[in-house]
């Protein structure tokens, strides 16, 4: 299945400036899954979302199709054909 | 040329000067990061820059430069990295050694970590992490973390390493085991004043031509040890404050260190509000208060990494507050102008000639 990544401004250095990665992933894949594969392509924009411990970096936000993922199973979140995974460093910071 | 690396709370900013009266400067360099720790190794053909920078949404990483800052690099796997059960928080030391390709970071939470290609890949020190002391280490307020590294200039196999709250710990055989080094330095806040460990140290300090004569600012008390570390005695008599973060040597003169006070753990500031940096001519024995130039109502504080020398002759002095002026003298501390004004909050300065 193919999903849409959208990537926020900061990190598109770490993508060749693509705002938008489309990723092909096998069926019932994980938002985790998502992120392991684009480790692979990226690994320097995975380590701005994930830590060492593939934690999702606090302030960093994950939206699939719209709902924040730790309102859904985090990076266990199921994908589904076509879904929009969008990026968004959160409010933090002074 | 002098270059004056300045970290602060949300970038880098670099300046430089060939008078050390006229400086020039640039940044912020990987703005909206928190720089608390910088290397500056002016040995190599062209000099290279070590920059630990920590983004609060993107975290921590190391990046190097070999052209003053005009260009960086930073490879895509994580220069630092816990192999299993934490995750890096800051990274709070770049320390160089006799090596250029050896480099150390201390790190939070408490770690020590060792590169041997020049700070491109580090590796965790593992006698230091998996010491039955750590789970004992304490959080001050700044976070659990190994804040000083002090490699030996003469042999490799030795290492201090300091760290808020947990004390000073020393290797004899490059790591591998680790013994607690706190005799004589108090913990006022703990039952016992005196343990073996978990004393709140905020900078160790020693020359490079006296490597077992170190000196030290805790968290209330000031000390010197003359053996290594293997026991420490007060030299706060003289200052004003036993309180304070900053402790630096003079570049070319073993016994002269300098030092921020500030008047108390629940005081914050400089004495009467007045910035001064102290100077001790003797090892500790007499102090001295440096002030041409520095300004009174200067309400703000000198963070542990927050003042440095540089290698030239005179010796010039630095300095850089959490109110985002950074003052610099070119005569040992004699007199003072202000380099730089209105930055974020000032966390470490790094000096040297290129």
């Amino acid at each position: 299945m193919r999903v849409l990544v959208l990537i926020p401004g900061p990190l598109r250095q770490t993508t060749g400036n693509q705002a938008k990665l489309e990723i092909d992933l096998p069926e019932s894949a994980t938002l985790g899954a998502l992120l392991d594969h684009l480790a692979t392509r990226y690994p320097l924009l995975d380590r701005r979302l994930r830590d060492e411990r593939a934690d999702l970096r606090r302030y960093v936000n994950f939206y699939v199709d719209g709902e924040e993922c730790r309102r859904l199973s985090g990076s266990d979140t199921e994908l589904t054909p076509n879904t929009e995974v969008q990026i968004l460093p959160s409010v933090a910071g002074g | 040329m002098h270059l004056l690396a300045i970290g602060t709370r949300k970038g880098l900013w670099l300046a430089t000067s060939e008078d050390r009266k006229s400086w020039s400067l640039s940044g912020p360099h990987h703005a909206m990061t928190e720089v608390y720790a910088i290397a500056i190794d002016a040995r190599r053909d062209r000099p290279k820059l070590l920059v630990g920078t920590s983004s609060s949404h993107f975290g921590p990483t190391v990046v190097t430069s070999d052209d003053l800052g005009a260009t960086w690099d930073e490879p895509d796997h994580a220069p630092i990295a816990f192999p299993e059960d934490a995750s890096l928080e800051r990274v709070w030391q770049l320390a160089l050694t006799p090596d250029p390709e050896v480099v150390y970071a201390g790190t939070q939470p408490s770690a020590l970590f060792r590169s041997e290609d020049g700070g491109r890949t580090f590796s965790l020190v593992e006698g230091l992490w998996k010491h039955p002391h750590r789970e004992q280490w304490g959080a001050g307020f700044g976070g659990q973390a190994i804040h000083t590294v002090l490699p030996d200039p003469d042999d490799p196999q030795r290492l201090t390493v300091a760290m808020s709250t947990g004390g000073v710990y020393r290797t004899f055989d490059g790591g591998a085991s680790w013994e607690a080094s706190n005799t004589g330095i108090k913990a006022y806040f703990l039952p016992d004043p005196y343990p073996e460990f978990g004393q709140c140290v905020h900078k160790v300090s020693r020359h490079p031509s006296r490597p077992e004569r170190l000196f030290l600012q805790n968290h209330h008390g000031v000390y010197r040890s003359d053996d290594s570390g293997e026991t420490w005695t007060s030299i706060a008599d003289g200052l004003p404050a036993d309180f304070g973060f900053a402790m630096v040597n003079h570049p070319h003169k073993p016994d002269v260190i300098y030092n921020f006070p500030l008047a108390a753990d629940g005081d914050r500031f400089p004495p009467e509000g007045k910035c001064a940096v102290y100077r001790s001519p003797d090892a500790g024995a007499s102090w001295e208060a440096l002030r041409n130039g520095l300004p009174d109502g200067f309400w703000t504080a000198v963070m542990r990494d927050a003042m440095c020398t540089d290698t030239a002759t005179p010796a010039g002095v630095y300095f850089g507050s959490r109110s985002g002026e950074v003052y610099g003298s070119a005569d040992e501390g004699e007199s003072w102008q202000k380099i730089a004004e209105h930055l974020p909050d000032v966390v470490c300065v790094r000096a040297a000639e290129v």
